[in-house]
């Protein structure tokens, strides 16, 4: 049997202690080596790009980024770890995996069982992306993107807009795009709260906005175009989501 | 060991020193004179007229027995409580006769002995109706206390800390033995804490000890992450609070305030004493949006209310948010408890 490549992602120091003792205890079962331990979702996606992983051991609740989001966001890599919650108690989480078969573990986690996951993490299929979202509670703090076979992180609040364009979504910061394999209509609901809608294809960090100006377009019509702070381009605003944009603007210089 | 409770068992008297009391029967007294004047008018304005009229004799005669009563505050709950009742009613149409006679030397009655008996009856029942009120009332909230109790009693520990505790406990005890056990120890001692009967008002100095014990735990496993600062004032020996009032605001603290961050965090606690009240400061930082925050006002709501049955209105909490330089975000717990020393 080959030797299992486990991280552990705990905010407590303490739980990742006694994950490591165990896995330690069940090494005769089943081989395994511990490459790396992070604190939050942040750290093991860091942790995860430097070493080749099998298995990755994520508690839910954590600081700055959860286990379910990280879980979402290794779901994109072309060849996944498997992934095997931990969890103090979390009544509707542990539901949740049961019902869709997700692999995990309830602290304090018992050596058996953590060797009976380890065992079953060739067979198992990952958890569907939908399946995760529907999971999550409240809205990501990233978004994330594959590129060169590496994972990219976007911090939510240095996205300036999104734009869709023919299949894929690109995500603007100050100083770069980033192609998303997500739908526009989907991360509107999502971060309603952050961004707004200023034409079918575009959505607007509201932070982001520093002013609006009136152009015209070929017909001679007038356009209303949104001006963005930190970049030169200009994002159009389409005459159906004028009012409401408009609307928003108001209640933003009262 | 005695209460402060306005409603202890067995002793259906209210407490008469006690401001909320004092409202409720300022207003339920009133409402039986307007009642009362309704009856024997024959319209609406009439019976304001009355009521205005029949004020000359019940404001002076209420005021004087709240008097008497608060004073004799201290002694009432000491007698028997079929005793304190009588005395109560005998006061009310002693006083009430009293004032008859008092109005027919300053000849503005005519007096007669049928009318100083009619005063001393109308005292009398109007005491012994808001004894009964008072009564009705202990029997209202009774279970209610029983099912707050209970509520609180499943709201208080978090499962997640209980199960988080004993994983860290377990990492402990391979390399750390001993620290497990004190930890063990502390543990035992806070559920000991949290399942003895919550009816009576306990020592400060006890709620203290046990939140102590409860940040110990939270710090064997949050480590570096939570710092807290105590900061005790002038605060009596002999003050008692209600049971296991501060410790679930300090778990809804470490909850919402310290996990959530990466970064070291601090929960202060300040209590101080200005004049006859004892002033309590929580403040921990704060990230949550309030929506998420669901948890935490089920817990305020539940010690709000719990404060309302052993103070009525004595007692206040308030919460707000506070914003800091910087961006940070503040959450503020801030309790009044009325500091009487609990000897009589």
């Amino acid at each position: 049997m080959t030797t299992l490549s486990v991280i552990i992602v705990d905010d407590e120091v303490p739980a990742r202690t006694r994950l490591r003792d165990l896995l330690a205890d069940v090494y005769a079962e089943v081989p395994n080596a511990v490459v790396a331990e992070a604190g939050n979702g942040l750290q093991a996606v860091d942790a995860i790009a430097a070493h080749a992983v099998d298995v990755v051991l994520v508690d839910i609740r954590m600081p700055q980024m959860d286990g379910i989001e990280l879980a979402r966001h290794l779901a994109q890599l072309e060849h996944p770890p498997a992934i095997i919650f931990v969890t103090a108690f979390d009544g509707y989480a542990v539901q949740a995996f049961e019902l869709n078969a997700i692999d995990y573990l309830v602290k304090p986690v018992r050596a058996q069982r953590l060797a009976a996951a380890l065992q079953k993490v060739k067979q198992s299929r990952p958890a569907s992306p939908q399946v995760l979202a529907q999971l999550q509670q409240g809205a990501r703090t990233h978004l994330s993107c594959h590129e060169r076979g590496r994972l990219l992180l976007i911090p939510l609040p240095e996205i300036l807009y999104l734009k869709a364009d023919l299949k894929y979504v690109t995500a603007r910061t100050a100083s770069r795009e980033y192609l998303l394999d997500e739908s526009l209509t989907h991360l509107e609901e999502e971060f309603s709260e952050r961004f707004i809608r200023l034409h079918r294809s575009a959505l607007v960090a509201k932070e982001a906005i520093a002013g609006f100006e009136k152009s015209l377009d070929e017909d001679a019509e007038t356009q209303w175009q949104a001006l963005l702070r930190g970049i030169p381009e200009k994002l159009p605003v389409s005459r159906r989501q004028w009012p409401l944009v408009k609307s928003y603007a108001k209640q933003l210089s009262s | 060991m005695s209460s402060i409770r306005q409603n202890p068992a067995g002793q259906p008297l209210p407490d008469f020193r006690n401001f909320g009391v004092m409202l409720r029967i300022l207003l339920g007294v009133n409402l039986l004179a307007l009642a009362g004047a309704l009856v024997q008018s024959t319209g609406v304005v009439d019976s304001l007229q009355r009521y205005v009229a029949m004020a000359a004799w019940v404001q002076p005669l209420l005021l004087f027995n709240l008097t008497l009563l608060a004073l004799l505050g201290t002694i009432l709950p000491r007698l028997p409580s079929l005793v304190a009742q009588a005395v109560v009613v005998l006061l009310a149409a002693a006083s009430s006769a009293l004032l008859i006679d008092f109005w027919r030397f300053m000849a503005v009655d005519e007096g007669g002995w049928q009318r100083v008996l009619r005063a001393a009856l109308l005292g009398g029942l109007a005491a012994w109706a808001m004894l009964f009120y008072f009564a009705l009332r202990v029997r209202a909230f009774s279970p209610a206390l029983a099912e707050a109790r209970l509520q609180a009693l499943t709201a208080r520990i978090r499962p997640h800390f209980l199960f988080n505790t004993l994983n860290a406990v377990l990492s402990l005890i391979r390399s750390e033995p001993r620290r497990a056990e004190t930890a063990l120890e502390e543990l035992a001692d806070l559920f000991r804490a949290l399942m003895r009967d919550h009816r009576d008002l306990l020592p400060l100095a006890d709620e203290i000890a046990l939140c102590r014990q409860y940040l110990n735990l939270e710090k064997l496993r949050l480590g570096e992450r939570l710092n807290i600062e105590w900061e005790i004032a002038d605060v009596p020996d002999d003050l008692t609070v209600p049971p296991l009032m501060l410790q679930p605001l300090l778990e809804n603290a470490v909850y919402y305030g310290i996990e959530p961050s990466s970064e070291a965090g601090t929960v202060r606690i300040r209590f101080s004493r200005r004049g006859h009240e004892l002033h309590i400061d929580l403040a921990n930082p704060c990230f949550n949006s309030n929506k998420a925050q669901g948890g935490n006002r089920m817990a305020i709501a539940n010690i709000r209310e719990r404060l309302a049955l052993y103070y009525d209105l004595e007692a206040r909490l308030e919460t707000k948010d506070v914003m800091l330089d910087g961006g940070l975000r503040e959450y503020h717990v801030h309790i009044i408890l009325p500091c009487r020393s609990t000897k009589p």
